[in-house]
């Protein structure tokens, strides 16, 4: 019997898969800058600091290094940290806390270490942020061995992954496109973690298939409803994890229809839709009727107006017209 | 600190003679300060060491048998011969990993500290680091989070007055180290980091201190390596032979021993346990020479739990 089922927002999503992990395990902390005093700074955490108190939830120094680096040490200790940054962007700043710390320590120690800590971080242009507050940079993590990497498109996947980041024994880094947090989807009373390394299929289709992640998944989706006018079937897959990598559901799928759209909102060089076109072409290119076409964003800093902006980033006209060039 | 000398010319004699590859950061001349320390902690107490990282592992307890295999690749190391020398870490004596990057200790100690203050333990975390790493953004990160949260963390400085083959008033603004800590409210001290006596007195305060709820502290512990940056520098060149024999006169082990025969410790008796370290070392050596490489498999193994 399937439970019921609600809208809710993506940010909603995120705030209750925070929350009832914090009920179960009380060594989940958050540390990130203004999640209590504000409830962060896109307003989905509010009411948290209230429940579980600000020993739990931490508000933290603009001081992206160090905080990371504390939640790295106190996922060594003992303790199953979130961290929050509140823009992607700000990576940077904690780079060599997640890629050269908590990404290695357990592989440097022989298995000895273990660092349970999870970095959500935003990702995704479309606020008119610009360059600096609007880069999808999840190419980054899921280019170092010792990260997992996970990128939820609905609601439902963000509280069923984020359970699964928050109770993996592994430095997980959980991209959430900013642009989805008012976003509604339906969510049933009980969502379980889901599993990393499954791709789910979003809508299932014959002549084409399109592989998007986050909120490209929403692109792909419009896209195929289009299409679909015209009688062409796509079929949408989301990958959720980018590591683990589901590559067998991608490879079958890609056998079944012959074509393939690759479509995330990462610059379209040196990135994602490169390694997932790989992925096919190791897997199903006796398959392949056409070459695989990918969709990143345009190789530039992300713009401020909003006309360059919008040019910037992947859209359904941009899927439509793939979809066209290789049917 | 016999053990930890002993160690450290065993590992140049290894890596001289092709048993160790790799790089080489020896500790000699600054054993009282990890010494000193590491007596002043209990064993669920947390360190994080360095790139020049045996000294602190051998006080905080590693054993010098799988640190001797560690160093040398073998799979009976510490960590499975797959961090080395800059990457020993025994979590099951509080050695949360020395550190390749310069100042990569100081999240994972305040870090440390943090996790103990919230699971309401009374553990502490000292964060061993060097002069250089003083001048790396982190330092001040954590001091700063350290002080708002009253955190249970010890910062060792070991200013051996060289990063690398620059020294470090040529690159270091302000008078000393242990000044930075002032602005965040951080008790902060300069100490003979060669008088093992005086390390040791100095840390337990600290301790103590944090142990109590009484915060972070600083001590700027003022030493010198008598060998380069790492085995291959030979150490001169940009450090005059007056200011070398300078610092081997003040050799911590030679004055330490001086002052127990002083106060009628009898020589045979220290004499007597530099033999059985020697052969404690020597038997490290044997050990890992003769215990197996890691399988090609192991490569591929421990990147997740």
């Amino acid at each position: 019997m399937s439970s019921p089922e609600k809208e809710i927002t993506f940010g909603a999503a995120v705030k209750q898969a925070i929350a009832e992990e914090m009920r179960r395990d009380e060594t989940v902390i958050m540390l990130g800058e203004d999640i209590g005093s504000a409830g962060g700074v896109f307003k989905i955490l509010v009411g948290l600091r209230e429940e579980f108190g600000d020993q739990r939830i931490i508000d933290t120094p603009i001081a992206e290094a160090g905080y990371v680096g504390l939640g790295v040490g106190a996922a060594l200790t003992g303790l199953r940290p979130i961290v929050e940054l509140m823009f992607g962007d700000f990576m940077a700043l904690a780079m060599d806390q997640i890629v050269n710390q908590a990404a290695k320590l357990r592989y440097m120690s022989g298995g000895q270490a273990t660092v349970p800590i999870t970095i959500r971080a935003t990702m995704g242009a479309g606020r008119s942020s610009a360059a600096q507050h609007s880069q999808s940079l999840h190419a980054w993590a899921s280019h170092i061995p010792g990260l997992k990497v996970a990128i939820p498109s609905t609601p439902k996947d963000a509280i069923g992954l984020l359970k699964t980041a928050i109770r993996d024994d592994n430095p997980v880094v959980v991209f959430e496109d900013k642009m989805m947090y008012a976003v509604k989807g339906p969510v049933p009373d009980v969502v379980d973690p889901i599993p990393f390394g499954v791709a789910d299929i979003k809508r299932p289709g014959d002549d084409v298939t399109l592989i998007a992640t986050s909120s490209m998944v929403l692109v792909a989706l419009s896209a195929a409803d289009e299409l679909a006018k015209e009688g062409i079937s796509a079929e949408v897959i989301d990958p959720r994890t980018m590591v683990p990598l589901d590559k067998d559901t991608l490879i079958q799928s890609v056998s079944k229809t012959g074509h393939a759209v690759i479509i995330d909102e990462g610059c379209q060089s040196f990135g994602i839709t490169g390694e997932l076109a790989s992925v096919i072409y190791d897997g199903a290119f006796d398959y392949l009727e056409a070459p695989i076409v990918r969709i990143g964003a345009m190789d530039v800093p992300v713009p401020f107006s909003k006309p360059l902006e919008d040019a910037t980033i992947p859209n359904e006209h941009d899927v439509i017209s793939a979809v066209k060039g290789i049917l | 600190m016999h053990r930890i000398r002993r160690f450290e010319e065993q590992i140049l004699e290894i890596y001289t003679s092709g048993l160790m590859h790799g790089l080489a950061h020896l500790y000699i001349g600054e054993e009282a300060v990890a010494v000193g320390v590491c007596t002043a902690l209990r064993d669920d107490d947390y360190i994080t060491s360095t790139h020049r990282g045996h000294g602190h592992c051998v006080a905080k307890g590693g054993k010098l048998d799988e640190m001797m295999a560690e160093v040398m690749g073998r799979v009976t190391g510490i960590c499975r011969g797959k961090g080395g020398s800059m990457h020993i870490a025994d979590m099951s004596v509080g050695i949360l990993g020395a550190n390749g990057i310069v100042g990569g200790g100081f999240g994972i100690a305040t870090g440390a500290a943090l996790s103990a203050k919230l699971r309401k333990t009374d553990q502490v975390a000292v964060c061993f680091f060097g002069d250089g790493a003083s001048n790396q953004g982190i330092f001040f990160e954590v001091m700063n989070h350290a002080a708002i949260w009253d955190l249970p963390v010890v910062y060792i400085c070991e200013n051996n007055q060289y990063g690398e083959y620059t020294a470090t008033d040529s690159v270091t603004a302000g008078d000393t180290i242990a000044d930075r800590a002032k602005p965040f409210g951080i008790p902060g001290s300069v100490i003979d980091g060669n008088d093992v006596v005086a390390v040791y007195e100095a840390a337990q305060e600290a301790i103590q201190r944090a142990r109590s709820g009484g915060g972070p502290s600083l001590i700027e512990c003022m030493t010198y390596r008598h060998r380069g940056h790492h085995v291959g520098d030979p150490g001169d060149g940009y450090r005059s032979e007056e200011e070398r024999q300078e610092w081997q006169d003040k050799d911590p082990i030679a004055q330490f021993k001086s002052a127990l025969i002083e106060s009628g410790i009898p020589e045979a008796e220290l004499d007597a346990i530099d033999a059985e370290v020697k052969a404690e070392v020597r038997d490290a050596v044997e050990s890992a020479k003769n215990a197996p490489w890691p399988d090609v498999e192991e490569a591929n193994q421990h990147v997740f739990a």
